[in-house]
């Protein structure tokens, strides 16, 4: 089983490592030392009054997004190569379905606050009528 | 006329180098449908565990999207910037990154058949994850004891919902970690074992990336208002 696992070209399954040598290790190295600079910035970039406070939050997410390429690069093995495209197909339509359930949950939301009649202003006129 | 030019190149022309066909002047021996038949069981189950993690994090995202709306919902009580404690998000963040690590190395090993390390870099990993754990279960306990608990109102419920669910998958991690660690003890590394090791790590990489949203939107981007 393992043998015929190990001589298959065709797709990998995500995580699989590619190497044979122990090189795979400086493989994760680099990925833990991309990932904690980018949250030790983060957290700087939180804590500090030196920036324009309104940018802070898209920095954030930024350097979020960039993290999260690290993990799936260094640490799930997830790559653009012609053996991995089953896994980024499936990748991308659940970002989508992220994308749609935040980002349209906060629109809506956000249109319901604005445009709805406060509750005190409701309730007066149900006990009116 | 493709026949020439592959003759002048000298090798066979690709046509679909990314083998959406799965098959064809590629000369893939690959998946499922195309000329290669079924895919080895190791591919089609790391596949299958990756469509339940996508939908495991859609989960999370339903959570995150609910959190964000309830976020200025405090009912008059605390907000984040009042109980937030970045000093502990910091060392929490960097004991899961650093467990996270260590499943990889462990992986390497078990590629290896090394029973020595695999087991050793297992064991940090759930060490990491059980100083994770016990770091959030004592903020909780904090928060709760300080009068803010999820009643407190919609901001705090949807905080303990969306961070205790992080952390009840991390619960659920270390007590498959634990599970895991007894198998290849007792049965060495068997094909079936390998591959729920690899679902293992897999699962153990989507929760540090879960974390990397959580403590970038709950924490970083609550505790600066």
């Amino acid at each position: 089983m393992s043998d015929q696992a190990d001589n298959y070209r065709g797709d990998v399954a995500p995580g699989d490592e590619h190497a044979t040598t122990l090189s795979e290790v400086g493989h994760y190295l680099i990925g833990l030392v991309l990932a904690l600079g980018l949250t030790a910035t983060s957290f700087w970039v939180a804590s500090t009054h030196a920036l324009w406070g309104p940018g802070i939050p898209i920095g954030l997410c930024v350097l979020a997004i960039a993290q999260m390429g690290i993990h799936l690069v260094f640490f799930l093995h997830i790559t653009t190569g012609p053996d991995n495209t089953n896994n980024v197909l499936a990748l991308a339509f659940g970002v989508l379905i992220v994308f749609l359930v935040v980002v349209g949950s906060l629109w809506i939301m956000a249109n319901l606050n604005r445009d709805m009649m406060p509750m005190d202003e409701l309730m007066n006129m149900q006990i009116q009528r | 006329m493709n026949a020439t030019v592959a003759e002048r190149v000298g090798r066979p022309l690709i046509q679909d180098p990314h083998r959406l066909g799965h098959g064809g002047d590629g000369g893939d021996r690959a998946v499922g449908h195309g000329d290669g038949g079924p895919a080895p069981k190791k591919i089609i189950v790391g596949f299958g565990f990756w469509i339940f993690l996508l939908s495991d994090i859609i989960m999370f995202s339903a959570i995150f999207a609910t959190y964000a709306v309830l976020q200025g919902a405090t009912a008059g009580g605390p907000a984040g910037s009042d109980l937030f404690d970045l000093h502990n998000v910091w060392v929490e963040t960097l004991s899961l990154l650093l467990s996270s690590f260590a499943c990889g190395l462990a992986m390497i090993a078990a590629h290896r058949r090394n029973m020595l390390w695999t087991q050793l870099w297992l064991l940090v990993t759930g060490v990491l994850g059980a100083i994770f754990l016990s770091l959030e279960l004592h903020e909780f306990a904090d928060l709760i004891a300080r009068g803010a608990g999820p009643q407190r109102s919609a901001f705090l419920s949807g905080f303990f919902t969306l961070v205790g669910c992080h952390g009840l998958h991390i619960s659920c991690g270390l007590l498959w970690l634990g599970t895991m660690m007894a198998q290849i003890g007792a049965r060495g590394f068997r094909a079936n074992i390998i591959r729920r090791l690899m679902c293992f790590s897999l699962f153990w990489h989507a929760l540090d990336i879960v974390w990397v949203a959580l403590f970038t939107i709950v924490y970083l981007m609550g505790a600066g208002k």
